[in-house]
Parts: C-alpha cells; structure tokens; sequence
C-alpha cells in the first residue's frame, strides 16, 4: 500500500512539474505575461524567505539573526556558498549562546 | 553536453547540495519515526525531490488517509512549481526540445529554479542538468543516512544546517531588488503578504505551500500592471 501513496506522490509532483514546461512552449509575446513571469521568481523566493525562516530554528531570535546575518552579507555581494554558510554559523553561535545565558 | 556548462552547472548548485543534505537527513529520521522503512524513506526522497510535498506526504501516510488526499495534497503544495515551470520555459526558449523539457522538469526544485533563473548567461541544456545532479544525490543520500542512523548529528547542529537554503535565497534575492526598483517592490509585496499569511486573523489555516503559491501570484500581478516592462526589452 505504501507503494501506492509514493505512486501517487511521484507521479502528481512531477506533472506539476512537466506540464507547464511542456505545454507552453512558445514565446509569450504579451507585456503583462511577461512582465508576471519576470517577477515570479523574486516574489517567490521572497514570501518562502520571510517570515518561515524565523521558525525554521529553535528560537525566533536565533532565526532572525540568521537572516540580518545573511543580508548583511548578501548586500556585501558575497557569493552563494558564504552567504549560506556565515547564516548557518550565526544561527549555531546564537543558539549556543542562548542556552549558556 | 557541453563539459564546460556541465561543471559551471555542478559547481553553482554546491550550496543546494549541502543545504538539500542537511534537510532530508531530518526527512529520514522522522520517515522512520513513523514507521517507514529505510528504502521507502529513501525510494521517495529519490522520486520525489521536494521538501515541503514530502513532509506533507509523511502525515498523508502515516494518517492512512485515501490516495485522492495524497493526489490534492501534493497538487497543492507543490503548485509553485506549475508556476516556475512557466517562467523557466520562457528562459529555455528554442535550445529545450522536448526531452530537454522533460528530464530538466524533474529537477525543479525552489532552489534549482532560483540559481537556473538567476544565471545572467542563456540558459543551456547542459548547465541546467549539471545543476540537477548534485542535488538529487545530496537529497537521497541525505535521506537514506538520516534514515539509518536517525539522531546521530546533534540536533544544534541540525538547526544551524537547515538555514543554509534560506541564506542561499538571501543572497538571491538582495542584489537583484537592490539593482531594480520593481524587483524591490515585488520582494516587499510578497513578504506582505506572506506575514499576512501567518499573522493575519485566520489566514494560519491555509496551507504553507498554497500562502506561498498566493502570495507569488498578488505580488507579481500588482508589479506586471505597476511596471510592465517595455517591449523592446529582450530577454535574456
């Protein structure tokens, strides 16, 4: 039975995936279209940013401080793997600091 | 295939690789708190390749509920990607046959389509698959140790390794609303609604995946008719 519930969850993901890709696949030529499709990726990415990253953590103090910590350096124009990376470590010292106080 | 995109694709998609462990390696060891075996646990990590669906599938499977609930589950919760499919398309243009389109779909996940989307060159075939592979490994094989040796890595650490998606969507996300005054507006719209999402009076109930899928659509409507872009203007 189980193979069935990943039957199902395989097969749905991916045509979520596929269809559009596959259907439409011609140049969209209408400005509004486009201009929608321009901003998809930034808006997304910015509404799965914020506010979850602030419940992605044990605390929400240490969440936030990850994010500051991370703006920071992405406003430095620091590449992808620093800006991960002193995120993660800012969240580990912040957590660690929180259960010494 | 072209070794040189290859690479420039494997190397882009590091940071993805790294976070996509650290995340499923908490998808294993809570697959296999509720009672799934390692190879399921692993078998749908490799199929499947998306964190939020996959959470949500484990309650569906644990709460036995019908398939038809696993079906609109999953319909809902991964309909951003119907969304990123299309703007994706429009950057494959003519160099993404068919089979291109349909091997290239598996691999979009919110971080694959971020660095695919975010690349200032033409997007090519081969970046777009260099891209793909680190992460499906990094994701099953993260799911499989997790599963196996469950709470082996302390939890502290855990937590500080699940930020690193979000530091990666930091870094993509700023310099572009910093460079572009609409992108900045449709960056602020978006997590407006987005808090309203979780702080709005009982806006809690909709499901993370479809507040997401809302928000993306009001913001980027709102900003197309504020600053529709000019016709000359050729996309990359």
């Amino acid at each position: 039975m189980i193979y069935a519930y990943i039957a199902v969850m395989a097969i749905t993901t991916y045509l979520v995936r596929a269809l559009p890709l596959t259907i439409f696949r011609g140049k969209i030529t209408n400005k509004y279209i486009r201009s929608f499709l321009k901003y998809v990726p930034c808006a997304c990415l910015s509404a799965m940013i914020f506010p979850s990253i602030l419940f992605a953590t044990n605390h929400i103090i240490s969440g936030a401080v990850g994010l500051l910590v991370a703006i920071l350096f992405a406003l430095r124009n620091k590449s992808l793997v620093i800006v991960a990376a002193s995120s993660c470590v800012a969240v580990y010292v912040t957590e660690l600091l929180m259960t010494l106080i | 295939m072209h070794k040189k995109e290859f690479s420039a694709g494997l190397i882009a998609s590091l940071p993805v690789f790294i976070g996509y462990f650290s995340v499923s390696f908490g998808f294993g060891t809570m697959a296999v708190s509720l009672g799934i075996s390692v190879f399921e646990a692993t078998l749908i990590s490799f199929t499947n390749l998306t964190s939020a669906g996959q959470f949500a599938g484990l309650t569906v499977i644990s709460e036995a509920a019908l398939l038809f609930d696993m079906f609109l589950t999953q319909l809902i919760i991964n309909s951003r990607y119907a969304l990123m499919s299309l703007a994706l398309g429009q950057k494959m243009g003519d160099r993404f046959g068919l089979g291109a389109r349909l091997a290239s779909s598996f691999v979009i996940t919110d971080e694959i389509f971020a660095l695919a989307m975010a690349r200032p060159d033409p997007l090519t075939v081969s970046y777009m698959l260099g891209l793909g592979v680190l992460p499906i490994i990094g994701w099953t094989a993260g799911t499989f140790l997790g599963a196996l040796v469950g709470s082996i890595l302390p939890a502290s650490l855990a937590t500080a390794l699940g930020v690193a998606l979000y530091g990666m969507f930091v870094a993509i996300v700023v310099p572009q609303a910093l460079k572009s005054r609409p992108l900045l507006w449709v960056s602020l719209l978006a997590i407006f609604f987005s808090c309203l999402f979780q702080w709005g009076p009982g806006l809690k109930e909709v499901s993370s995946g479809l507040s997401i899928v809302i928000s993306t659509v009001l913001a980027s409507v709102i900003c197309a008719f504020m600053f529709p872009i000019s016709d000359e203007e050729v996309e990359a």
